[in-house]
């Protein structure tokens, strides 16, 4: 998949990902795609939720070794 | 989208691991797109004194309360393992090598995202504190009608 931009959450727990993604989808258009990359499994359940209250898109997660890479589609002005 | 969903939690405990607690469901909700307020009364004032300068207060019992009750956000205890602040340095460094943002990182966020701070006029009457000896991002000073006048339209509430 092809992301406009990306986030690195590696070594982040809870919250520090769901911050970052907040400030950072700022800089975003609608319609662009974030990629972020954690460690931490906790983010799968997370992000569908950020999205599910902010109104963006969960458009997947992609798991290789530990690292989790989820999309998200920006879908409102933030 | 809809009107904001509204959070507050109430921090009525000076420790810093219900502190975080706080903060860290305050700075999500707040990144979740959320509408937060924070009441700190009793101990959790503690968690918004300044860290410098002395607490300025009258009379002798109050002068004595507030020199065991120095408070600030680098001076809260743990509330289980404190052990005379070895337990709480050890679990700070241990914070720290997981990178899991500090008391003061959280306010700082917490603040950028937007949570209002509000402080407890009647705990800083009973233990004779000015308004001065608080952290600048304090919003304001109010009472309990305004508390659950916030309360009373949220989604979520939260005592800790």
């Amino acid at each position: 998949m092809e992301a406009d931009a990306v986030l690195d959450c590696m070594g982040l727990y809870c919250p520090m990902p769901i911050i970052e993604t907040t400030d950072k989808i700022r800089e975003l258009e609608v319609g662009q795609v974030l990629e972020i990359i954690a460690d931490d499994k906790g983010i799968v359940t997370d992000m569908r939720a950020w999205c599910e209250s902010t109104g963006h898109e969960f458009l997947g997660v992609k798991e290789k070794d530990g690292a989790y890479r989820v999309y998200i589609k920006k879908r409102v002005e933030s | 989208m809809a009107e904001k969903e509204k959070v507050t939690i109430v921090v009525f405990s000076g420790e810093l691991d219900k502190a975080l607690a706080g903060f860290n469901i305050a700075t999500t909700a707040a990144g979740m797109g959320m509408d937060v307020t924070m009441f700190f009364t009793f101990w959790g004032l503690n968690v918004i004194k300044k860290n410098q300068g002395r607490l300025k207060s009258k009379g002798r019992m109050r002068k004595m309360l507030n020199w065991m009750n120095r408070g600030g956000s680098q001076r809260l205890p743990l509330s289980k393992f404190h052990m005379f602040g070895l337990g709480t340095w050890m679990a700070k460094k241990l914070m720290g090598e997981v990178r899991m943002p500090t008391l003061e990182d959280s306010i700082a966020t917490a603040k950028r995202l937007g949570v209002k701070f509000v402080a407890c006029n009647t705990t800083l009457g009973f233990m004779g504190l000015e308004e001065d000896a608080f952290i600048p991002e304090v919003d304001s000073f109010a009472g309990a009608a305004t508390f659950l006048g916030e309360a009373r339209k949220d989604t979520v509430n939260l005592f800790i």
